[in-house]
């Protein structure tokens, strides 16, 4: 069974951003980028059914500029076999990203999808439910357990509430969320080894689908900022403050 | 316009993130239809109905939607959106998980987590875990949109909106079935309903430190308990009570961060709070950059202490 991965490369979790001056978006120049952290442990939960027996072959795909060839290769030193690059101009909305995955799922055709269930720059958690509809699969959101069995996968999923299993046949797409698994750190030889492995190519007007953006960015501002308070000596202090001051108790 | 709500519930009561979902629809504009897809759904429709500014209810009562699985949901939904000029649910767990799939069947593009309406087409939304802030117009002829519920206030009770049925013979996934769920019984207020939130990090070393710290000064406040990504990875709180950027985002009137140093991934979830406390024994901790009461000092100590006092 194959499974595909798909990747997408953000800020690094631990940058802190900035708008930009003339609000047209947050600044990218010069700032360290990373792997989509959901997206580590969508790789991480492909391996390990490759590892269990349970998978045949683990392919990383992204959509983005020649720059997102990077994170695939994060991929490839992880353990994956090989990537798939689908390049794009401008970065794309999530329904065209579900569009070109879906192009890719065509060709490919594995049997399962697993990536992260949102990307931590435009946190839209929208691209695994949208491919599923496009493919007309089932779909797991937010996944916390994986298990396959007779052609289905047994997702259990992290909701407001608790925790939901589902039972999905097979081809299935599951988004992963964080307790799915700790993803592993890519060992020097691996890294090595990575360098070797193939990626083709394949520009997104060759898929032909429309990858045309539908919403327009009206303005980026950074959030009103919160004006630090003061300290208190005692949990007595506390306790006046917000009584006399706040007016929260 | 014509606005479809879905409505977010258990059949017997309507989730009070519906309640503030309408609070958005309402700003959009337009009649109100909500949506009620469920089983033997009746009390969740009756609330529904009684919602001030709700047009019509509209109630699917169907074995297939006895469980709110995205497949069947969403196909129904979409058989249903033609007359509508937007589709609105929460962006909670559920509101995720069917509306970019709504959205994609219906080839427009979804607005998620939307803290402000501009325009019926305009709409504010937080990105990079809220230290960007986004202003998007769709050009589609239909917009989708998730709700966050932390930013608008419920709509009041005081309508008396009729109550149709409609066929679900749309909804139809037979490749998903639900399984199994567990929802604990909830003892105390919920997360993103709570007035007053007290909230755990890492410092507290154990599952059962962390409950014998927090739940007596919940217990006290009336309030809600949270926690850090921390807490929740090392198992010290279940996953339904992370409070950051892809957990529960929150803003009670009080937020306690007990020994939470302050990711911006769970400032994220938390910092429009409107006070916030943090007790925390790093005094260079950043929580303390956005609190407006901090404590330094060991939680083991001060807890206690703090509950004395209060």
């Amino acid at each position: 069974m194959k499974i595909l991965v798909p990747v997408k490369r953000v800020i690094d979790f631990n940058v802190k951003v900035r708008v930009k001056p003339d609000g047209s978006g947050v600044d990218l120049a010069n700032v360290k980028m990373a792997m989509n952290p959901f997206d580590e442990i969508a790789v991480e939960e492909a391996l390990r059914l490759k590892e269990a027996g349970k998978a045949g072959e683990v392919v990383v795909v992204s959509i983005g500029g020649p720059e997102a060839v990077e994170t695939i290769r994060t991929g490839l030193a992880m353990g994956a076999d090989r990537g798939i690059l689908v390049k794009t101009g401008q970065p794309p909305e999530p329904l065209a990203v579900a569009k070109a995955l879906k192009a890719v799922v065509e060709r490919e055709s594995p049997e399962l999808v697993i990536l992260g269930k949102q990307a931590i720059d435009d946190d839209c958690n929208q691209t695994g439910q949208m491919l599923a509809a496009l493919l007309g699969w089932p779909q797991g959101t937010f996944a916390s357990k994986l298990v396959l069995e007779d052609g289905a996968a047994v997702v259990t999923r992290e909701i407001d509430g608790g925790l939901e299993t589902v039972r999905l046949a097979l081809p299935a797409v599951v988004t992963t969320d964080l307790r799915l698994n700790e993803p592993r750190y890519a060992s020097l030889p691996n890294i090595m080894r990575s360098k070797k492995k193939p990626v083709d190519e394949i520009d997104a007007a060759g898929l032909g689908v429309d990858m045309a953006p539908r919403l327009k960015v009206l303005k980026v501002e950074a959030p009103p900022a919160r004006r630090a308070g003061i300290r208190v000596a005692t949990p007595a202090e506390l306790v006046d403050k917000l009584k006399n001051e706040a007016g929260v108790l | 316009m014509t606005t479809l709500l879905i409505a977010e519930h258990d059949n017997a009561r309507l989730a009070e993130a519906t309640a503030r979902a309408l609070t958005a629809a309402l700003e959009i504009g337009g009649g109100i239809h909500v949506l009620v897809a469920g089983r033997d759904c009746a009390g969740a429709a009756g609330a529904a109905a009684k919602l001030a500014g709700v047009a019509r209810v509209l109630v699917a009562d169907d074995e297939r939607l006895a469980h709110p699985l995205a497949e069947p949901l969403a196909a129904l939904i979409v058989a249903m959106a033609g007359p509508y000029d937007a589709l609105v649910a929460p962006a909670t767990t559920f509101g995720k998980n069917v509306m970019p799939r709504v959205a994609a069947l219906l080839d427009v593009a979804q607005v998620s987590d939307i803290t402000a309406v501009v325009a019926p087409d305009t709409f504010v939304r937080p990105i990079y875990a809220g230290n960007a802030i986004e202003t998007v117009q769709s050009t589609d002829a239909k917009t989708v949109v998730t709700v966050r519920a932390s930013a608008f206030k419920p709509a009041a009770d005081g309508g008396s909106a009729p109550v149709e049925a409609v066929g679900a013979g749309a909804a139809t996934g037979e490749a998903s079935a639900f399984v199994s769920a567990e929802i604990p019984e909830l003892e105390r207020p919920e997360l993103t309903s709570a007035r007053v939130i007290v909230s755990g990090g890492r410092a507290f070393e154990s599952a059962e430190r962390f409950r014998a710290c927090l739940e007596p000064l919940a217990d006290k406040l009336g309030a809600a308990i949270g926690a850090s990504r921390a807490a929740v990875d090392a198992g010290y709180a279940a996953n339904d009570l992370q409070v950051g950027q892809t957990g529960k985002v929150v803003a009670p009137e009080l937020y306690i961060a007990c020994g939470i140093s302050g990711a911006i991934q769970h400032l994220a979830g938390m910092k429009d709070s409107r006070v916030i406390v943090a007790i925390n024994k790093d005094p260079e901790a950043p929580i303390f950059q956005i609190a407006d009461y901090g404590l330094v000092g060991d939680v083991f100590e001060l807890l206690p202490e703090l509950e004395k006092a209060l």
